[in-house]
């Protein structure tokens, strides 16, 4: 009879204590604060998170040593709710936060101890992966119908067809053609794509007998637009055309290789002038020299900042990814139609994933959205 | 008192600026000075802030824990090999790892700060906010689904994917408009300065003026 009893009253004793009122939370007084070591990246840093927060500034405080002495590492706004802490990697550290509401400061107890590892991989980056490793398996896939002969259709694009009658026009009129391969270097994919029409309007060149110069900026295109232009000569069978001053080198100075560039156009007046690749505030000097005496002119850049100028000074322009496009539609190189094959499926595949997120956010899901991103 | 340095600053600015007039030898004098100072300024730069840094001086300083460095000198060596018509062909060993190298970075810089991103902000709310919000909203999916699909070549531009793909180059044209005009805003406050620096550093003290 005693246990029985005993038990009702422990219970109703559990019971009571359970539904006592919880201490009283101050506003923006920090609850839970956790540290610990920040997933996913090289073993440079230490998350700090925490619930609550004032809405002014909350000092992060580290130390080697649970006893202290803390110092301030950082400040953040304390409704941030966390807080990343570089470190140094391996080494155990503690942390408080010390903040004010009101009149009065308050200091949380220290958590740790937590120390920066190493990851071998960054989880949040697995949406990066899967859309790489689905690209190239799609570049790989084209590339390899590409060379087993599978017509791969790439639909014209204008400012080709004047390619080739530009360098006709410079044919007739016995002036050169100036061919303007961006400022970049050879580690742009613009500059790749602008040597690879360069080696087509090289070959037009040699077949037509034109002249042709490439003035060059950096040192690198100049190296490779040199090896691509007497390779296209070859190609012609007029490799005793070609000469070394057809690719020559100005400055590595944008606005000193611009003025020589323009005093070029304005003294040797080209029938032609090419300005293809990466270029930046020297455009519109370029363009607008060129336009002034008179050249016919095709741009192609996919700097967006620069696409205007080339848009109003050119007769043609190559925009953004019409310069890819474009070389390979020139070259006809299975590894260049393969590749622009496999970026439109995987733009048909990037228009159906927003139009399908799109839907699922109007109706309250954001798992699309949080697919893709990125950080 | 105009120091020479003024002088001398004024005078290879009006020599630029008469361009503007037509060529003339003092625009000439000015391009060649400035081509030529301006290569043999970033031999030096070049020697200074990345050759001695990055090479020379680790290697002189600790050759056994820079050994890894010979690796790109070899390649920056072998770009000279050009010159010898025999093993010319070497050179290109050299711009073929500088090319893979650069476009495998790039592929995933371009996938994960760019092509996610963009895609993801893309996915905007139509419902449950301002009218004026959802027009903007609907105009901004509108103008990225219609300029993604001018640039797909895989098909002819006619029909449903014709008109669409024309509604992409009408956005197009108003961002380059846009562009253009916040661009040549940026030039003429260059212009500005230019015309400051021959108005209040030159002609002003030159007339003894303060």
């Amino acid at each position: 009879m005693k246990t029985p009893l005993l038990f009702i009253l422990a219970a109703a004793a559990v019971v009571l204590a359970s539904q006592a009122p919880a201490p009283a939370v101050l506003a923006g007084e920090i609850q839970g604060l956790r540290a610990f070591d920040s997933p996913g990246d090289g073993g440079e840093s230490v998350t700090l998170e925490w619930e609550g927060g004032p809405s002014t500034l909350v000092s992060i405080m580290r130390s080697e040593s649970s006893g202290g002495p803390f110092e301030e590492v950082g400040t953040t706004i304390g409704t941030d709710g966390a807080y990343e802490d570089y470190v140094e990697e391996g080494r155990p550290y503690y942390y408080r936060l010390s903040y004010r509401i009101g009149d009065q400061d308050y200091v949380t107890a220290p958590v740790g101890p937590v120390a920066a590892r190493s990851n071998w991989f960054r989880s949040y980056r697995l949406n990066a992966l899967v859309l790489a490793v689905l690209m190239f398996s799609l570049v790989i896939y084209y590339i390899n119908a590409a060379k087993r002969g599978k017509d791969l259709y790439i639909r014209r694009i204008s400012g080709i067809s004047a390619i080739d009658e530009a360098v006709g026009r410079a044919t007739e009129m016995g002036k050169k053609i100036i061919y303007i391969p961006g400022i970049m270097s050879i580690s742009d994919i613009q500059t790749i794509a602008s040597l690879s029409i360069l080696s087509h309007v090289a070959k037009q060149t040699a077949v037509y007998g034109a002249d042709i110069e490439v003035p060059n900026k950096d040192p690198l295109t100049f190296t490779a637009a040199r090896e691509t232009v007497k390779q296209a000569y070859m190609e012609a069978g007029r490799p005793d055309q070609f000469r070394e001053d057809m690719v020559t080198y100005i400055t590595y100075d944008q606005f000193a290789y611009a003025a020589a560039v323009s005093g070029k156009m304005v003294r040797e007046r080209p029938a032609t002038n090419f300005l293809i690749g990466y270029f930046f505030a020297e455009s519109l000097i370029l363009a607008e020299t060129g336009q002034s005496t008179g050249a016919i002119q095709i741009a192609g850049t996919a700097a967006p900042t620069q696409l205007p100028f080339f848009v109003t000074t050119c007769d043609y322009t190559l925009m953004g990814e019409e310069l890819y496009a474009a070389s390979a539609y020139l070259s006809k190189e299975p590894i260049l139609l393969g590749s622009i094959k496999a970026q439109d499926i995987a733009k048909a595949l990037i228009i159906v994933t927003i139009l399908v997120g799109i839907v699922a956010y109007f109706f309250g899901s954001t798992v699309i959205r949080n697919l893709l991103a990125s950080r | 008192m105009v120091s020479i340095g003024v002088w001398i600053n004024a005078f290879l600015t009006l020599c630029i600026l008469s361009f503007l007039y037509k060529d003339n030898p003092f625009f000439r004098f000015a391009e060649s000075l400035f081509a030529g100072m301006s290569l043999g300024y970033y031999i030096g730069l070049a020697n200074q802030q990345t050759l001695m840094p990055n090479l020379f001086m680790p290697l002189f300083r600790d050759f056994s824990g820079s050994v890894v460095l010979l690796i790109p000198m070899a390649l920056g060596i072998l770009l000279y090999f050009r010159y010898i018509p025999r093993i010319a062909w070497m050179a290109r060993l050299a711009l073929a790892v500088y090319i893979g190298y650069y476009i495998g970075v790039m592929f995933l810089q371009k996938l994960h700060g760019e092509v996610l991103p963009q895609s993801r902000d893309t996915i905007l709310q139509l419902r449950g906010i301002a009218g004026i919000d959802v027009l903007w909203n609907a105009v901004f999916i509108a103008g990225v689904i219609s300029v993604l699909l001018y640039f797909y070549f895989s098909a002819e531009h006619k029909g449903v994917l014709g008109k669409v793909s024309r509604v992409g180059i009408w956005f197009l044209m108003i961002s380059f408009g846009a562009s253009f005009g916040y661009t040549i805003m940026a030039r003429i406050s260059l212009l500005m300065g230019r015309f400051s620096f021959l108005v209040n550093d030159w002609i002003r003290p030159l007339m003894g003026a303060s």
